[in-house]
C-alpha cells in the first residue's frame, strides 16, 4: 500500500476503518526510509523498535475504538524536540550523543494520543540556518531536486514530509524555520502564535522568537495536529492560556468576505519575479472565491532582518552558553577550567552557530548594548504596531514565505549576509509573535514549489487554517519522485 | 594619626527558606547527598525552562517591607552571562534595571546612638552550585544542590564608617529577616553572605577614595577583622604616597588579611539582558496588601509591647528579642501560662544562664515552652517553693523531665504541715540560743538566718509565707 502522498486525517480514516492497522502504517514509512532516504538524507535517527511498540500501543487503543486523532499516526520529529531515551543531536557535534532524561511537552502530548514516532530529522544546526546544510550529521537535500536544499532550519522534517517518510513531523520555527522549508518542499508548514505551543524541551534557540509548529501534507492535517500540541503549559511560563477547542472549525466555511492584506514592501525587488507571479495569482485565486484584496503596508520591513539578527543572535549567544562540556555533551580537554571550556566549545560547534554567538555578545556587550540589542528591542515594538495597524482592517496577510525557491546546494556557502537576507520574508512574523502557514501556490519553470505564507492574527490560527485550506481545495500539487 | 575616615557600603546575600527553588520544584534545603536535589530545569539540561516561585517573590517583599523599601509595582527577570563550572546555564537569572525593592532605610544603634542606613535596592536572583576541588586528584567536582536556591541581595548606601556599624547592620538585618521568617541567615551555612566595599578618604573630602571590595566574609568575626584589616593596608598604601587599586580582594580567616582576587580590568561584562523565558511581574495594591498583612510581628513591635503591656525594662526587652528562638520560646511560654513577667525573669536569668554555660541550646531543648511556663507556675501557686526552681529546671535541662514528676520523683513539693513546720522551728530555736537572745533584743537581721536554716530543713516543703508566720511567732518567745 502507498501512503507516500497521503494525508493524516486520510490515514486516520482507514486506521479507524481497520483498512490498514498501525504497524503496517509504520512499517510502510520505515520501509520508504530504507529505501529512500539514501538520497534525501533527512534522518538523524530512525526509531524502528520504537516505531512498533507505539504501533502496537495504537493499536490496542484502536481496537477498543478509543483511538485520538493521531493514534497510530506515523510522525517524525525534528531533532531539537527532547525525546525522553532517544538522543536528541540538534545537528550539532556538541549534542552528537546527548540522551535527555524528559520529552518535550509537545512531545508527551503526542505520546498521549498513542502516535508512532519513526524517528528523528535533520535541521541546520542548533536551528541556525535556512538550508539544514549546517548540520553536523545529515544535510538534507531536497526531493524536489536532491542537488537543492531543502530549506531549513527543519529542513529534515519538511524534506521527510515531501518525500513520503512519514504522515506529517514536527518543526520549530525561530525565523521562518518551518514555513520557508515547507515551501521549498512543497508542502504546508504551520508556525502558531508564541505561547500556542509550550516550548518545554525545545532546545532553545531565541527564547523570544521559537515556536514549535506541524510540517504536513495539508492545512488540515496542520490543523490536527495543532490541537494536539497546543495548550497552555506550567512548566513553561511564556505559554498562553488561550482557550480552543478545534483548529480545523472553520474549514470547508466560506471565505467570501474575508479580507486579504497584500503588504507591498513583500512584493519588492527582493523576491524573485515567478514567486511574485505565483502568490499574486494565488490572490486572485482567493478573489473569485469572494475574499476582499486589501493593500498595506509594513514600512518596518527594511530593518526586519537586522532586527531579528541581533534579537536571536543576542538569545543563542546566551542560551548556548550552557554547552561547555562540564554536565552533558562534547568534553573537550585543558589545563583549567577555561581552557576546556574554550575547546569544547570549538570543537562542539560548526562555523555558523560561532558566528552567531559572536554577533550576540556583540550585540550585548557594555557600550553596544544600546546601539544595537536596545534598538532592536523598539524596531521590534515598531513592527508590532505596524501588524496590529494591517490587522484592524484586514483578517489575514498574504506574502511569499521566500524571496526564491530552493536554490542549489553550496550556492549560499560563503555568503552569510545573503543568507540572512533571504529570511525576509519570514522573520517579522516571529518578531511579531504571531501565526503564519506556507502552503504550495505554484512551481516555477524546473519544477520547484513555490509557498506563499498566510498570516493571522495573535491566537487566530483557525482563520489561516481555514484560507490556507480553501486554496488547497482548488490546487492540485506535484508531488516529488526519488 | 591618620586623618582619614572609611566610608563603607554592603551588599548582602541571603538565601530565602522557601520549600523549593526559585525556578523549579526542587527542594532548597541546606546540604544533602551531592547532586541529589537538582532536575533538568536546575542543571540546566538543554530545553528546559524556568518558571518563577510565587513564595519566593512574595519573600523578597517582605525582606523589602521590613526593611522599609519601596516595592516595584513592575518587576522583571535579567540575565547575568559569564561561565563557570558551577553555574549550569552559564548564566544566573537576576534583576538588573527593575529589582523588587528600591529606597529603604534600617536604624541602627551605635554605643546608644541611633543611625539610619540606607537601602539602595534589593533584588532576587538564583544562587550558583559549589565546586569542591581535590588538589591531590588535580580534578575539581561539582555539586548542582545549590543551584537554583532563591537567593535576594541587599545594596546598602555607603553610609558606614566603622566595622562596629557594619557589625550592628548585619545583626539587625538577620534579625529582621529571621522575624519576617524569610531566611534562616546562619552565616556560618553560607546562608547569609556579605561583601563589603570599602574606601578611605580624608574626613573633610567631598570624594571618596578608591574602593576594595572584599569578598568571603562567612562571620561577623570576618567582617570585623577584614574591615580592620583593610583601613590598615589602605591607609599604609595612602600614607606612603601610593594609590589604592580599585579590586576585589578575598579574606582569608586563617591570615586574617585581604589578597586580591581581580582588578577592574578584569571585571566581567555580565552582558545583561532580559530573560525572555519569564515574563515579567506586576504586582497589584491588593497582593502587596495580603503580603504585608502575612508579616508576622516584627521584633521592634515585640519590644514596644513588652514595655507597655508585660512593663518589661528595655534592656530586658531587648535581650528576649534580640534572639527570635528565644523570643518564640517566651511567646509559646506566656500563651501557656500568662504571667510575663515572671516567666522573664526566670528566662533572663537562670534560662539565659545556662544558655551561656553551654550547659543547653536552643536547637536542642528538652522541654517545651509549656513545661517552663508549668515550673513558673508552680512557684507562683505556692505549689513549690521557689528555691527549687535551679533543682528543678536542672532536671528538665538534662532529661526534659516534666517539672510536676521531678516534684514527685525528688519529694519537693510543698506540704504546709504546720506541726513539721514548729517542729523544725522548735528545734531551730533549741539549737541556737545565741542568735535567739540578738533577735529578742531587737537584732532584726537574724530572722533572715532563722528563714535560711528552716527552709534548708525544711527542703521547702513549705512556703516562705507559712516558714515566716511560724517564725515570727515562736521567736516572740
Amino acid at each position: 500500500m502507498d501512503l507516500k502522498n497521503i494525508t493524516a486525517a486520510k490515514l486516520r480514516a482507514m486506521l479507524d476503518s481497520k483498512e490498514i492497522s498501525a504497524r503496517e502504517a509504520a512499517s510502510e514509512f520505515l520501509s520508504e526510509i530504507k529505501k529512500n532516504d539514501g538520497k534525501v538524507l533527512s534522518f538523524i535517527t530512525v526509531t524502528e523498535d520504537e516505531a512498533m511498540k507505539n504501533a502496537d500501543a495504537a493499536q490496542k487503543r484502536i481496537d477498543t475504538g478509543n483511538a485520538a486523532p493521531l493514534t497510530g499516526i506515523p510522525l517524525a520529529l525534528k531533532d531539537n524536540l527532547c525525546t525522553d531515551g532517544i538522543r536528541t543531536t540538534c545537528s550539532s557535534k556538541m549534542l552528537g550523543d546527548f540522551v535527555p532524561p524528559y520529552s518535550a511537552t509537545a512531545v508527551e502530548k503526542l505520546i498521549a494520543q498513542d502516535y508512532t514516532l519513526l524517528g528523528k530529522v535533520s535541521m541546520d544546526e542548533f536551528a541556525m540556518g535556512g538550508s539544514t546544510q549546517t548540520s553536523a550529521f545529515a544535510k538534507t537535500k531536497n526531493p524536489y531536486d536532491t542537488s537543492r536544499v531543502p530549506g531549513g532550519s527543519s529542513g529534515g522534517s519538511a524534506a521527510a514530509v515531501a518525500a513520503g517518510f512519514c504522515a506529517a513531523a514536527l518543526g520549530s520555527d525561530t525565523g521562518g524555520s518551518i514555513r520557508q522549508p515547507a515551501s521549498f518542499c512543497g508542502v504546508t508548514g504551520l508556525k502558531p502564535t508564541y505561547g500556542r505551543v509550550s516550548r518545554y524541551g525545545l532546545v532553545a534557540f531565541a527564547s523570544s522568537l521559537d515556536q514549535i509548529g506541524p510540517i504536513a501534507r495539508s492545512a488540515e492535517d496542520c490543523g490536527l495536529i495543532l490541537n494536539a500540541i497546543a495548550g497552555a503549559d506550567p512548566h513553561d511560563a511564556t505559554s498562553k492560556n488561550v482557550p480552543f477547542t478545534d483548529f480545523n472549525e472553520k474549514l470547508g466555511k466560506d471565505i467570501k468576505g474575508i479580507k486579504i492584506a497584500i503588504p507591498k514592501e513583500f512584493y519588492g525587488d527582493a523576491v524573485d519575479d515567478e514567486v511574485k507571479t505565483a502568490v499574486m495569482n494565488a490572490a486572485h485565486e482567493y478573489e473569485k472565491m469572494g475574499a476582499e484584496l486589501v493593500d498595506c503596508s509594513i514600512s518596518t520591513l527594511r530593518y526586519a532582518v537586522q532586527a531579528y539578527y541581533l534579537i536571536s543572535s543576542a538569545e543563542a549567544a546566551s542560551n548556548l552558553s550552557r554547552y561547555d562540556g562540564i554536565k552533558y555533551g562534547l568534553r573537550g580537554e585543558g589545563h583549567s577550567f577555561d581552557e576546556m571550556i574554550r575547546d569544547s566549545r570549538n570543537r562542539g560547534f560548526g562555523a555558523e552557530v560561532k558566528r552567531r554567538i559572536l554577533l550576540g555578545n556583540y550585540a550585548l556587550s557594555s557600550g553596544y548594548y544600546d546601539a544595537y540589542y536596545r534598538k532592536a528591542l523598539a524596531l521590534k515594538q515598531q513592527i508590532i504596531s505596524e501588524y496590529n495597524a494591517v490587522f484592524d482592517k484586514a483578517d489575514v496577510i498574504l506574502t511569499p514565505t521566500a524571496p526564491s525557491v530552493a536554490y542549489k546546494i553550496g550556492a549560499q556557502d560563503n555568503d552569510p549576509v545573503k543568507m540572512y537576507t533571504a529570511d525576509i520574508c519570514t522573520v517579522t512574523v516571529n518578531i511579531a509573535g504571531l501565526p503564519a502557514i506556507n502552503t504550495t501556490c505554484g512551481y516555477n519553470a524546473d519544477g520547484m514549489p513555490i509557498g506563499m505564507s498566510i498570516v493571522g492574527r495573535r491566537f487566530d490560527e483557525a482563520t489561516i487554517i481555514q484560507t490556507a485550506d480553501a486554496f488547497e481545495k482548488t490546487f492540485t500539487p506535484v508531488r516529488c519522485t526519488l | 594619626m591618620s586623618n582619614l575616615y572609611p566610608t563603607i557600603g554592603l551588599e548582602i546575600h541571603a538565601e530565602l527558606l522557601t520549600k523549593s527553588k526559585v525556578f523549579c520544584t526542587c527542594s532548597a534545603e541546606f546540604g544533602g547527598e551531592p547532586n541529589s536535589r537538582c532536575c533538568p530545569v536546575c542543571s540546566g539540561l538543554p530545553g528546559t525552562l524556568p518558571v518563577l516561585n510565587r513564595t519566593a517573590v512574595e519573600y523578597i517583599v517582605k525582606a523589602g517591607y521590613v526593611t522599609n523599601c519601596e516595592i516595584s509595582r513592575f518587576t522583571k527577570w535579567d540575565r547575568k552571562n559569564y561561565f563557570y563550572p558551577d553555574l549550569p546555564k552559564a548564566y544566573q537569572i537576576s534583576q538588573m534595571p527593575r529589582p523588587v525593592c528600591l529606597n529603604g532605610y534600617v536604624d541602627i544603634m551605635v554605643n546608644g546612638k541611633e543611625k539610619r542606613i540606607r537601602v539602595n535596592r534589593i533584588h532576587l536572583e538564583e544562587d550558583a552550585g559549589k565546586l569542591v576541588h581535590d588538589e591531590a586528584a588535580r580534578s575539581s567536582l561539582a555539586d548542582y544542590n545549590r543551584c537554583g536556591i532563591p537567593l535576594i541581595e541587599m545594596v546598602t548606601e555607603p553610609d558606614f564608617h566603622s566595622a562596629e556599624e557594619v557589625v550592628a547592620y548585619v545583626e539587625k538585618i538577620k534579625l529582621l529577616y529571621k522575624y519576617a521568617g524569610i531566611c534562616d541567615c546562619k552565616m556560618e551555612q553560607g546562608s547569609l553572605r556579605c561583601d563589603v566595599n570599602i574606601s578611605l578618604a580624608p574626613k573633610d573630602s567631598k570624594e571618596l577614595g578608591t574602593r576594595a571590595e572584599l569578598k568571603n566574609l562567612n562571620s561577623t568575626k570576618a567582617i570585623t577583622r577584614a574591615i580592620e584589616y583593610e583601613i590598615y593596608r589602605q591607609t599604609e598604601i595612602i600614607e606612603s604616597g601610593g594609590k589604592v587599586l580599585q579590586e576585589t580582594r578575598r579574606f582569608s580567616d586563617s591570615t586574617g588579611e585581604t589578597t586580591a582576587l581581580r582588578s577592574k580590568e578584569d571585571a566581567h561584562d555580565y552582558r545583561y539582558f532580559p530573560d525572555p523565558d519569564i515574563p515579567p511581574m506586576i504586582f497589584t495594591e491588593e497582593e502587596l496588601a495580603a503580603i504585608k498583612a502575612d508579616l508576622p510581628e516584627l521584633p521592634e513591635q515585640r519590644k514596644e509591647r513588652y514595655m507597655s503591656q508585660y512593663g518589661l525594662a528595655e534592656t530586658d526587652a531587648d535581650n528576649i528579642i534580640n534572639d527570635k528562638d528565644i523570643c518564640d520560646f517566651y511567646e509559646d511560654a506566656i500563651k501557656a501560662y500568662d504571667k510575663p513577667k515572671a516567666i522573664a525573669n526566670f528566662m533572663l536569668g537562670e534560662f539565659m544562664r545556662r544558655i551561656n554555660l553551654g550547659e543547653m541550646s536552643m536547637g536542642s531543648l528538652q522541654f517545651a515552652p509549656a513545661d517552663l511556663a508549668r515550673l513558673i507556675e508552680l512557684g507562683d501557686t505556692d505549689k513549690i517553693n521557689k528555691n527549687n526552681y535551679k533543682t528543678i529546671f536542672v532536671e528538665m535541662i538534662g532529661t526534659g523531665e516534666k517539672p510536676d514528676a521531678v516534684c514527685d520523683r525528688l519529694d519537693l513539693w510543698v506540704k504546709d504541715d504546720t506541726s513539721a513546720v514548729e517542729a523544725v522551728i522548735d528545734k531551730l530555736i533549741a539549737d541556737n540560743p545565741k542568735p535567739v537572745e540578738q533577735y529578742r533584743a531587737g537584732e532584726q537581721k537574724v530572722f533572715g538566718f532563722f528563714m535560711g536554716q528552716a527552709n534548708k530543713a525544711l527542703k521547702g516543703q513549705a512556703t516562705p509565707n507559712t516558714i515566716k508566720a511560724v517564725l515570727e511567732q515562736k521567736l516572740k518567745g
